[in-house]
């Protein structure tokens, strides 16, 4: 019998955790370690699962109330006198009501916050387009300082979060909601910030994604082999910052082919960096972003969504099939590549 | 308060806006009425009150300020430099290229700023979530923040001052400088405040109000608030804009004002005049 966990209806607990409640779990487990771990929300500790980081230590979690900017700037200042604070509250009020306090209070100073923003891209798909998010990536890419993730399930988002207390700054974790799909089948697949994870080997295009967008993009390649002979490099790009610049080269050299695909606008995010590697490589590489194009993202369940914008394995495929019949420029010498 | 005490402050208040007329009279322009307006909390703050000292920087359990209205910098420096933060000489690269004392408040540039502020409404939250860890590491410290009235129009000065009482942080003792001026006119004509410390008490905070240029009063009215042992306290400061410069006080034009040689000469004798009188 599925039980329902959280405050919103599609979100059923079976055999797998949703990402928002590994992340609570694995907060908890370093809270345990470390006394300098604490946690702040903004009323919605059931909902991000930082909750569950409360109820183990109720004395170190902070809930500010309906009031973002006044979280990120506690959230500071909890910093500021030696602590490490984990921030949670869903990605839109993270990214823009509270873009501000993030920049100056937490990113200008360098401070270890950790933001684990929920509810990212359409995850929350039937409240409505005032609760996607699909400008999040461009506007935390921007600030100096700040390492930017987006875990591919919830097993990555464990990795990430323990990753994120060696980081010395702030860190900005992207997740879902919870009904993700599982990509990894373990923790031990060699995580690392900034190391991108190249999930299939391929010789005709490499697919880069990121988030919910990588096991459709594994599933596409599958799809490909099987029906158009391609073969298809899948990369798991988990960090959008600092982009691993090598992986991107790596794809340009050997496949000269890339497709990025994103829950998020194709401005400013994985798409955005991963060409800002391709312009300055100055080689030919025929080249597509798959994402939102620059809309604002209708109503619907979220799965119904990823369809309806072409972020499924068919419409992966499909934005494959186009970049394999266009013409580029090569240039086999890769003396002068910077 | 004995009178050798009151003499030490009023010297340390005057050089304060002695050098704060001179700072911004040799660039020509900056927010002079603002930071004038604050000089003696911040003189009885860093005399008086505060463990706060070159020697002990870098011990996580001095008293802190958070200068919200981080545009009364140049009032802050001239304190700092009092107190051998750094030396009195570096107050002369004020806004310049380079500078380690830019126009707002910046803990990553200038010796013994505890955060750097600038645009209004962010500090108040900053101080709650460095009172919050204090308390939790068990530290007997105070934090202290300096707010402006035209800064309470900003709806995050409200967040924090909910949460503050929320989690009783009696270890946090702000102030408003009330000044009764905006940028763009009288502040009960911009966004009245009307009775500002009626507002702050029905946020449960302790509510202290009292003259703002009086240096004695200030020092009772933190002596009071250290008291306070449930809530967080508000010490509504009132002053005058521009306060102690002639060319300046009072007038809604100091804000960030422009300054001739001529004028900062003359306000630098009235200054002058009145350091001999003291003395």
């Amino acid at each position: 019998m599925a039980e329902i966990t959280g405050t919103t209806w599609t979100c059923y607990d079976s055999n797998t955790m949703t990402q928002a409640e590994i992340y609570g779990r694995v907060l908890t487990e370093l809270g345990e370690k470390d006394p300098r771990v604490v946690g702040v929300t903004a009323d919605l500790a059931n909902s991000t699962k930082i909750g569950v980081f409360g109820k183990a230590f109720p004395d170190r979690l902070f809930n500010v109330g309906i009031a973002e900017q006044n979280l990120f700037g506690v959230a500071a200042g909890l910093a500021k006198s030696g602590l490490i604070p984990f921030a949670s509250t869903f990605a839109a009020f993270a990214s823009m009501r509270a873009a501000e306090q993030v920049r100056t209070d937490i990113c200008y100073q360098n401070l270890p916050v950790k933001i684990i923003a929920t509810h990212a891209g359409v995850a929350f798909g039937q409240a409505g387009t005032t609760h996607h998010c699909l400008e999040d990536i461009a506007i935390m890419r921007a600030f100096p300082n700040m390492t930017v993730i987006v875990p591919a399930d919830g097993i990555e988002t464990a990795n990430a979060v323990r990753a994120s207390m060696d980081i010395p700054g702030p860190v900005y974790i992207r997740v879902g909601r919870g009904f993700e799909p599982k990509f990894h089948a373990s923790e031990d697949y060699g995580f690392r910030v900034g190391k991108a994870q190249r999930f299939r080997e391929g010789t005709d295009l490499t697919i880069i994604a990121c988030g919910i967008a990588v096991l459709q993009a594994a599933e596409a390649a599958k799809l490909l082999a099987a029906s158009d002979g391609l073969s298809i490099r899948v990369v798991n790009m988990h960090t959008i910052k600092p982009i691993d610049r090598e992986e991107v080269l790596a794809a340009i050299r050997e496949t000269r082919r890339i497709l990025t695909v994103e829950e998020h606008s194709v401005i400013g995010g994985l798409g955005g960096a991963v060409a800002d590697v391709i312009a300055e490589s100055g080689k030919g590489c025929a080249f597509s972003k798959l994402g939102f194009n620059d809309e604002f993202s209708v109503v619907g369940y979220p799965e119904d969504l990823y369809s309806h914008y072409r972020l499924d394995a068919n419409g992966i495929a499909d934005a494959v099939r186009a970049i394999m019949g266009r013409d580029f420029e090569e240039d086999e010498s890769w003396e002068d590549e910077v | 308060m004995e009178a050798e005490r009151l003499k030490r402050l009023e010297a340390a208040a005057r050089q304060v806006r002695y050098d704060i007329v001179e700072a911004i009279g040799n660039i020509g322009i900056g927010h002079f009425g603002g930071a004038l307006s604050i000089v003696e909390v911040l003189t009885v703050l860093y005399f008086s009150q505060m463990n706060a000292s070159p020697a002990n920087a870098k011990d996580p359990g001095r008293d802190k300020l958070v200068l919200s209205k981080g545009h009364a910098g140049p009032a802050l420096y001239a304190v700092l430099a009092q107190k051998g933060y750094f030396p009195r000489e570096t107050l002369f690269t004020l806004n310049q290229g380079g500078t380690s004392l830019p126009s707002h408040c910046d803990r990553n540039l200038t010796p013994g700023i505890d955060m750097t502020t600038g645009s209004l409404g962010q500090g108040l939250s900053v101080a709650i979530g460095m009172a919050l860890a204090d308390r939790m590491d068990g530290r007997k410290n105070r934090i202290f923040a300096i707010i402006g009235d035209g800064e309470s129009d900003e709806g995050q000065v409200w967040e924090a001052a909910m949460a503050a009482s929320q989690y009783g942080l009696s270890n946090l003792i702000a102030f408003t400088d009330y000044n009764k001026m905006n940028i763009d006119g009288l502040t009960s004509e911009i966004m009245n405040l009307d009775d500002l410390g009626a507002k702050w008490r029905a946020f449960n905070w302790n509510v202290l109000r009292t003259d703002g240029h009086d240096l004695e009063a200030i020092d009772r009215a933190i002596d009071a608030a250290r008291l306070e042992s449930d809530r967080p306290t508000m010490i509504i400061l009132d002053t005058i804009k521009g306060k102690g410069c002639s060319i300046a006080e009072g007038k809604l034009s100091s804000h960030n004002m422009a300054i001739s040689k001529e004028q900062k000469e003359k306000a630098l004798g009235e200054l002058s005049a009145a350091m001999g009188e003291l003395s």
